[in-house]
Formats: structure tokens, C-alpha cells, sequence
């Protein structure tokens, strides 16, 4: 096989529905990539999972799965995602049942699992593993009686092998997003965990397309206004090369585009230190990183300088912390602001009357300063209308619906409440918070499974 | 000038700081980038917002900037109570800053 073709048709949960569609249908492709999982997804998934055993997976991916598995079992697109959420079995078993009932042959689901250290946790902290918070350095014990789920991000590795026990689909939890890209480029090329370079070619490659379009002329400040179609933005898709050298492109006739300026966004998107971009294979480098247009829509890559990862795994965890609840309200020239900002008054002292214990409040002019503050200075404050939006964050929600029932009344504020914006009376709503950790390799042993259908 | 003129950004968030690429439209912009928009002047324009330190990474290959803001999003994720909870437009509110040429 000269080069692979590695598509990514799904960069969040809730991303379109019909990218992945489009990347089976809008041309050749050996695979397809798909990542549901967000930071906190996964303690919406365990909660899921504790009120029903079969739940707690990306249920998109099975309804999308049964849309599109006859085709790439057709055309051998093999699929790899972490839609497994904290069930990668349950998904398996979805899939297959629907593989099944539709009399659709030949499919055979890699199962990884591993990644959910929720049960051993009590263990890692009476060896001695100290769990605290890798951003802000807080102790674990802060945070220990509330975390709902924590899971360490598993790699290529175990992908790799669910691949060469001949996997068509590989399911996976929580996994790092590159690791969705290098698992099929190693199990092909047939690369070695110590080809520090390619490895680290792989990794960039997956980095350039884990957030879809973004590759691809979406979320494009560098020039929105010349991108075509974005309706039908074309997801991309990276042609990778033995040597780890790859291009980015899309499928023809797809909108938006690939060029230097949208794959170097891309690049710089979500990084660190480009010297020390780390991953459980390998720890790469994108400072000696060539981009360079080889053709329309091809954009090719290469230069990426990987050396030996570190002998930690990050793990992410969820925990529970407090409530949270928004208020808005619409006012209308004249004097919008001046309303707005009476309005805010008027109930902040209400708040203090009633004492509230409020851990933060925040107050935001939507269509005035909301997003730049005073970095980017409003042009004028004569205007047409502006949003209060007032937000806080409590302990327990009792305090969030009692700050709620203080919003209606308002109406004998300033004039022109024009009523809420997010409809009736908010509810407050829970607030998972992330957690951050490293732990080590050995502590984590990543398993895989293939399970055949019919 | 405004950097706007010279230059395109996308940022995204890492907990509670932010990451803000910085990309010459032009490549023979760059040095200008260097010179002008060090960690101080970033520092000083984000004065109020980023709250912890700003660190600047070079990258000459790619015509571009990479910028680390900490404790800039009002706790970050899914516990700020920022309408921009993600730093989202953060590159765009860079492309701001007044630049000598």
C-alpha cells in the first residue's frame, strides 16, 4: 500500500450527522475517524451507565453506524472511534446487534477497554500516586468524595492490535484523538513503537484532522469570508505515506478549502509547547514542521521529529461541583445600556437582602462587551438594544431557583423588559467540573477483544 | 497598524488557560511578529482577562507565534461563567493590538 487514506468525519459529540456520511460516500477512503468524547462527556456516560447497564456509550455512533456499516464492509473503510464512552462492550453489542437484524455479514468490532480507572483509584492513592491536579497543582483530597469518573487516555497502541486481530470497527473509550489516526498508520505500515519520527509524523497527522473542519476552512479566521459551501464543508482527510509524510485534502465538490493558512491553523490549535506535544507513544515535535500546497485542496506536510513519551499517562476525571444558572433579559434603546445596568443593580441588591451564599456572579452586556471586555472597546453605547445576562454559580440548587425567582420581577425594574430570552423560569443545572491527572504507565493495561457477527 | 493587518489567529482552551496561534498572512511578516509581540505586550493587552502569565513559543517553520495565557478563562471548561467560556474569539480579540511598523 503506497499511502493511506485516513478520514475524519466527526470532531465532537454533536457534530454534523452528515459528515461522516459524506466522507464514506464523497470518495476513497481506507478510514474512517470518529471522536465523541469531550473532557467531562465521560461522567454524563457513567450516570447513563448507572441507570441503565446497557447505556453509557455515544449512541450517534450506533445510528450512524446502521446508516453506513453495509457500505464499508462493502468497500473495506474500516471505522476506529471512541464512541465506547465508559461502554465500549454495550456499544460492541449494539452494533452488532444491528449488524444482525439488518443481515449484514462480516463484521468484526474491536473492543478496547481499560482506559476507566474509577475502581482503582482507592489502590493508586494507597501506593502513593498523588492524583493532584496537573494544572493548579490542588490536592486530590479537595475533590476525592465528588469525582464521577476518571479515565486515562489510552493510544494507538491497543487500536494497532484490534486492527491486526482483524478488526473492521474499532470501538474505543477514552483514547487520545491522534491515537484514532496513528493506530491504522502503524497497523499498516507495519511501523515500530520506537520509529520516534514517524510515530510523531502519525500523531501530527491525527492532530491536523481530530477537529474536522477546522482543518478544512471552518472556524477559519485567516479568511471565512472566501470560503465557499461552508454548508457542505468537506471534512478532511489526510493521504499518509510510508515515510510518515502526508497530505491533507478533502473530497472534490465538498465546500471550504485546504490550504497553508487552514492546516497551520489547525496546527496551533489547542497546543502547548510545540517542542513537547505529548502522547502515550511518543512525544512530538512541530518546530521543524513543513506546510506546503501541492496542489488545490492539497496541502502537504512533512518534517515531524518525534522522541520517547514520557512513562505517565494523563487521565482525565469528572467531578461534581455546584450549580449553575443563567438569566437574560432583552433591553431596547432608549438607553439600553443605562437599563440594563440598573436592572443588574436593582437585583444584585435584592441578592444581598436575601443573602444568598453565591460562589460567583457574573454580569455580561450580550451585543455590547460580553466577549472582548476591554481588550476590544465597544464603539459607542448609544445602542438599539442589549442583553443582561447575569449568571451564578451556588453549592446547591435551591440557591440557583431562588436567585431564579428574583429575575420576573424585575418587570417593575426599568422599562421595556421584554421578557427571558432562554424562555420560562431557569433551572439550575448541575456543574461537572474536570480533573486533570497523571498516573503511571504500568498502573494501566489496556485490553482489546474482537467480537465477530454474523 | 493593527495586527489584523498582518496577521490570522485561532485560540482554544486547556483548562483555565488559553492557547492563541498567531500566523503571519505573509511569511516575510514573521520577524515583524517576533519583534513586536512579545509576552509582555500580550500580557499588557489581555491586562484584567488572563490573569496568570503569558508564554511565548517560536515557530519560524510555520510563520507563527503560539501564546499560553493562564488563568484566563474564569476557571475554563464547564465551571466559567464567561459567555466565551472557551477562549473561542480570544485570537481574534489578539488581532487588536496596535503594532509599530
Amino acid at each position: 500500500m503506497n499511502t493511506v487514506r485516513i478520514a475524519n468525519g466527526q470532531a465532537f459529540w454533536g457534530d454534523s450527522p452528515a459528515a461522516p456520511v459524506a466522507q464514506v460516500r464523497g470518495g476513497d477512503i481506507d478510514y474512517l475517524t470518529l471522536d465523541y468524547l469531550a473532557e467531562i462527556t465521560m461522567s454524563v456516560l457513567r450516570k447513563q451507565y448507572e441507570r441503565d447497564p446497557d447505556a453509557g456509550y455515544a449512541r450517534d455512533f450506533v445510528d450512524l453506524m446502521s446508516e453506513i456499516m453495509q457500505e464499508c464492509l462493502e468497500r473495506d473503510i474500516k471505522v476506529v472511534a471512541n464512541a465506547g464512552g465508559v461502554n465500549p462492550q454495550g456499544c460492541a453489542q449494539a452494533l452488532l446487534d444491528v449488524a444482525a437484524s439488518r443481515g449484514i455479514s462480516g463484521l468484526r468490532v474491536g473492543v478496547v477497554t481499560g482506559d476507566d480507572i474509577m475502581a482503582q483509584l482507592d489502590d493508586l492513592e494507597s501506593e502513593g500516586v498523588p492524583l493532584q491536579n496537573l494544572d493548579t497543582g490542588t490536592s486530590f483530597d479537595e475533590v476525592r468524595d465528588r469525582i464521577a469518573s476518571a479515565n486515562a487516555y489510552l493510544g494507538a497502541e491497543p487500536i494497532a492490535r484490534a486492527l491486526a486481530d482483524g478488526a473492521n470497527v474499532v470501538i474505543t473509550g477514552r483514547c487520545t484523538d491522534p491515537g484514532l489516526v496513528l493506530g491504522p498508520l502503524v497497523h499498516e505500515f507495519g511501523w515500530q513503537w520506537d520509529d520516534w519520527n514517524l510515530l510523531a509524523a502519525g500523531t501530527v497527522a491525527g492532530h491536523t484532522i481530530e477537529c474536522g473542519a477546522q482543518a478544512s476552512g471552518g472556524n477559519f479566521q485567516g479568511g471565512w469570508r472566501t470560503m465557499d459551501d461552508l454548508a457542505h464543508v468537506g471534512y478532511p482527510i489526510v493521504e499518509v505515506s510510508a515515510d510518515g509524510t502526508f497530505v491533507v485534502t478533502k473530497h472534490p465538490g465538498t465546500g471550504g478549502a485546504v490550504t497553508t493558512a487552514t492546516v497551520t491553523e489547525q496546527l496551533l490549535y489547542e497546543l502547548g509547547d510545540p517542542a513537547t506535544y505529548l502522547s502515550p507513544e511518543v512525544t512530538a515535535d512541530f518546530t521543524a514542521l513543513q506546510v506546503q500546497e501541492v496542489g488545490p485542496d492539497r496541502v502537504e506536510v512533512t518534517g515531524a521529529r518525534g522522541r520517547p513519551p514520557t512513562d505517565s499517562l494523563k487521565v482525565s476525571m469528572a467531578y461534581s461541583d455546584g450549580f449553575q444558572g443563567a438569566a437574560m433579559i432583552t433591553y431596547a434603546w432608549p438607553d439600553a445600556i443605562a437599563k440594563a445596568e440598573l436592572a443588574d443593580s436593582v437585583l444584585r441588591t435584592r441578592l444581598k437582602d436575601l443573602g444568598l451564599p453565591l460562589r460567583a456572579i457574573r454580569t455580561d452586556l450580550v451585543g455590547y462587551n460580553s466577549v472582548h471586555g476591554r481588550v476590544v472597546p465597544p464603539a459607542g453605547s448609544d445602542q438599539s438594544e442589549v442583553v443582561l445576562r447575569v449568571s451564578i454559580w451556588a453549592d446547591d440548587p435551591d440557591t440557583v431557583s431562588r436567585f431564579a425567582a428574583e429575575i420576573a420581577p424585575l418587570v417593575m425594574g426599568p422599562p421595556g423588559f421584554t421578557g427571558l430570552l432562554a424562555g420560562g423560569r431557569m433551572r439550575p443545572s448541575r456543574v461537572m467540573a474536570y480533573w486533570p491527572t497523571l498516573v503511571p504507565k504500568s498502573v494501566v493495561d489496556p485490553q482489546v477483544i474482537v467480537r465477530d457477527g454474523v | 497598524m493593527r495586527l489584523i493587518d498582518v496577521a490570522h489567529a485561532r485560540s482554544g482552551d486547556k483548562g483555565d488557560s488559553v492557547n492563541i496561534g498567531l500566523i503571519a498572512r505573509d511569511r516575510s511578516d514573521y520577524p515583524l511578529l517576533v519583534k513586536e509581540v512579545t509576552a509582555e505586550r500580550v500580557a499588557h493587552h489581555f491586562a484584567g482577562v488572563c490573569l496568570g502569565e503569558v508564554k511565548r513559543y517560536e515557530l519560524p517553520n510555520l510563520g507563527a507565534l503560539n501564546f499560553i495565557l493562564t488563568s484566563a478563562l474564569g476557571g475554563g471548561g464547564t465551571t466559567s461563567l464567561r459567555v466565551d467560556a472557551q477562549g473561542k474569539a480570544m485570537g481574534e480579540a489578539l488581532l487588536f493590538m496596535e503594532i509599530d511598523v
